[in-house]
């Protein structure tokens, strides 16, 4: 099941994230009020090489899908830089924004909502041709929306059809078919597999595998199933509570993992074999998740971690190298 | 697996020309689906005769709509003792032929009543689509002046208007338009905001669609029954208005007339000559009846979900019909559908 081979060209990044932050503004307090802050990301820093795919892990609210929205400038970044195909694209807007769309693309976690119910699917895969002026006119695509349904695995007669005659699996498939249309060089994969039954998770991943390997597609996997997560990565980032605290290769994370909440995350993935799932160990940590409105000083993981010291509560640790592309960010691992 | 990728140049646009017949067929297409729901058809049907009778009133009605007769007032409809086939549905207080003025007064009802429900219906859909899409300031904004305008008697402002420009059929309209836009805009501002956080409108701007096409393309859409349901309802109170402003006599001048004006008119006449009221509210009645059922058709033909099942239930009945008529073997056994 493990096939996907590290990529370990050392071609320029595709995408390069330096020292994102992302706040969010909540509820402003009547008409005049002023908004208070959230800051749903801070520091985050990765490279995405051509043809790689980058897992990304956390918890419900560590802000997974913030990252991927803010990586497609489809949040706003309030600091960092986004670089992508070696052009700064973090103040890009209006037109430019609008053309950059047909190099990153977005597949959506909820198959059954991210279709337009009253579009047939061949309006919905060839959207993004028409109102980027490859076509003129639906029509003309028909022949290259057949081939496209064909490399998605759909049946040849889903043309004319609306996604209500399909199931969650195929109409994730048409999402996929949407997002390739334009033939981007990367795509964020937010949760793609996570609403889908356990039999057909496994073929769409393995379909996201093959596109890859054909197209030299880049992803930004966005996952919280660990498993699925091993399968396709090349290189893996932990996240928590809107940090970065482990980016390894994949194997290496799995096997090696240095930052006590990745121990704790990887103890909770079943074992399929009984036994020795009786005799593992699972890591529970106490306490809560930080305020993050008003986050702690220090790390984030410090409220938790069984580790922490008087200078986890006062500084937050950054994340450094321990071993060849191996980074963690604690002050006591 | 080998993914021959498509080819990124454009491919020749068809000629205008095929478009023409193909539209053809698409309303063939439609005309037989309609003709399949009896009811809608029915609608359909009234609704082209009671159009066909405003346009034609002149050729249809056996009076003029205007002329009295003190001599046979109050003459009660034909069948009834002391009716006459001279005056089919009786005469008024002042011998007016009633089916004369009822067909006449389908001219301003239905004028007033279309009229000002497309202009209101515009101007609170576009203002509720842009408060609901730009949200913020802009919405407060928008939604305050919704809230001034609701809370202002909408009676008090028609009547200074109108006072000052003099009535009119145009003013009317138009002050009509100006006092009804506002429900439109709430409803249209409340259903932006939850399409809008549908991830397939998120889908839409991630591919790159423009705003305008996001709004017109993939949030419209969604409007299209409520505003139906909604449309139908302000096309009776409209209806109903003008009668109030006609009575008044800011509305609708005499000698012309409006079923509102009638209904309005005959209230002094109701325990003795019933006819009066009856008839020209009636009209207004069956109006309504008519554009409910074809709307309730249409609201189901823009839905491909919608109108997927109610072809599966149709077919699902007419196999069974079959099955039944020809006495043998179960229905799921007939294979023949309908075209």
């Amino acid at each position: 099941m493990l096939n996907a081979v590290p990529a370990a060209s050392p071609a320029p990044p595709l995408l390069s994230v330096q020292g994102l932050d992302v706040t969010y503004e909540t509820g402003a307090q009547g008409f005049w009020g002023r908004p208070r802050a959230f800051k749903a990301l801070e520091d985050i820093s990765f490279d995405l090489r051509p043809g790689e795919t980058l897992g990304l892990v956390g918890e419900s609210g560590s802000g997974k899908t913030t990252t991927g929205r803010a990586v497609l400038r489809r949040i706003k970044a309030s600091a960092g830089k986004i670089v992508f195909q070696g052009k700064d694209i973090t103040n890009v807007s209006g037109e430019q924004l609008r053309k950059l769309r047909r190099n990153m693309q977005l597949v959506f976690q909820d198959p059954y909502a991210s279709l337009n119910p009253r579009m047939r699917v061949i309006d919905i895969v060839a959207e993004p041709l028409l109102v980027h002026g490859l076509i003129r006119h639906v029509d003309e695509a028909r022949d290259r929306i057949t081939e496209l349904l064909r490399v998605v695995g759909l049946p040849a007669d889903a043309h004319d059809r609306f996604p209500h005659a399909f199931s969650g699996g195929q109409r994730q498939r048409i999402g996929i078919a949407r997002a390739l249309a334009l033939q981007p060089e990367f795509i964020v994969a937010d949760e793609p597999v996570s609403a889908l039954d356990v039999s057909v998770r496994a073929q769409v991943v393995n379909l996201m595998q093959d596109l890859q390997k054909e197209l030299g597609l880049s992803y930004l996997f966005i996952a919280h199933d660990l498993s699925v997560v091993r399968h396709i990565s090349h290189r893996v980032a932990i996240l928590y509570a809107g940090r970065m605290v482990e980016v390894a290769e994949r194997d290496e994370l799995y096997d090696h993992p240095i930052h006590p909440y990745t121990e704790a995350l990887l103890s909770a993935v079943p074992v399929p074999d009984p036994r020795t799932q009786r005799q593992r160990k699972r890591i529970v940590y106490g306490g809560e998740i930080p305020d993050l409105v008003n986050p702690p000083p220090g790390c984030r993981f410090s409220t938790r971690c069984p580790l922490a010291t008087a200078q986890c509560k006062q500084e937050a640790p950054k994340l450094t190298e321990r071993s060849p592309g191996h980074l963690v960010a604690c002050w006591n691992r | 697996m080998a993914i021959p990728m498509p080819a990124t140049r454009p491919v020749v646009a068809t000629p205008k020309a095929q478009r023409g017949p193909a539209f053809l067929s698409r309303l063939d297409e439609l005309g037989r689906e309609l003709w399949q729901d009896k009811l809608g058809t029915l609608g359909f049907a009234v609704i082209v005769a009671l159009l066909l009778m405003a346009i034609f009133a002149p050729l249809i009605a056996p009076y003029d709509p205007a002329a009295q007769s003190v001599i046979s007032r109050l003459k009660p409809p034909a069948w009834l003792p002391k009716g006459s086939w001279e005056h089919i549905l009786g005469t008024d207080h002042l011998g007016r032929d009633v089916l004369s003025r009822v067909i006449y007064g389908a001219r301003a009802s239905l004028l007033v009543g279309v009229v000002v429900v497309l202009a209101a219906g515009t101007f609170g859909v576009v203002l509720g689509l842009w408060a609901g899409f730009k949200g913020g300031r802009t919405d407060s904004v928008i939604m305050r002046i919704v809230d001034v305008q609701v809370a202002f008697p909408g009676l008090l402002l028609i009547l200074l208007v109108i006072s000052v420009i003099g009535p009119s059929m145009t003013t009317m309209i138009i002050v009509l338009a100006i006092t009804n836009w506002m429900v439109y805009a709430r409803v249209v501002r409340g259903i932006v905001l939850s399409v809008r956080q549908m991830p397939y409108v998120e889908a839409a701007e991630m591919i790159g669609c423009r705003t305008s096409r996001v709004i017109f393309r993939h949030i419209l859409p969604n409007l299209i029954s409520p505003l139906l349901t909604l449309g139908i309802l302000e096309f009776t109170n409209i209806v109903l208005a003008e009668a109030a402003l006609s009575f008044l006599g800011l509305g609708v001048q005499p000698p012309a007339t409006s079923w509102g004006l009638d209904v309005a008119n005959g209230r002094d006449y109701i325990f003795v000559a019933w006819w009066l009221i009856t008839f020209p509210g009636m009209s207004i009645a069956i109006t309504v009846l008519a554009v409910n059922l074809f709307a309730s058709w249409v609201r189901v033909t823009t839905d491909p979900q919608e109108r997927e099942k109610r072809f599966a239930y149709q077919r699902a009945k007419a196999a069974a019909r079959r099955g039944r008529k020809a006495g043998a073997g179960p229905a799921s056994q007939n294979q023949g559908g309908r075209s």
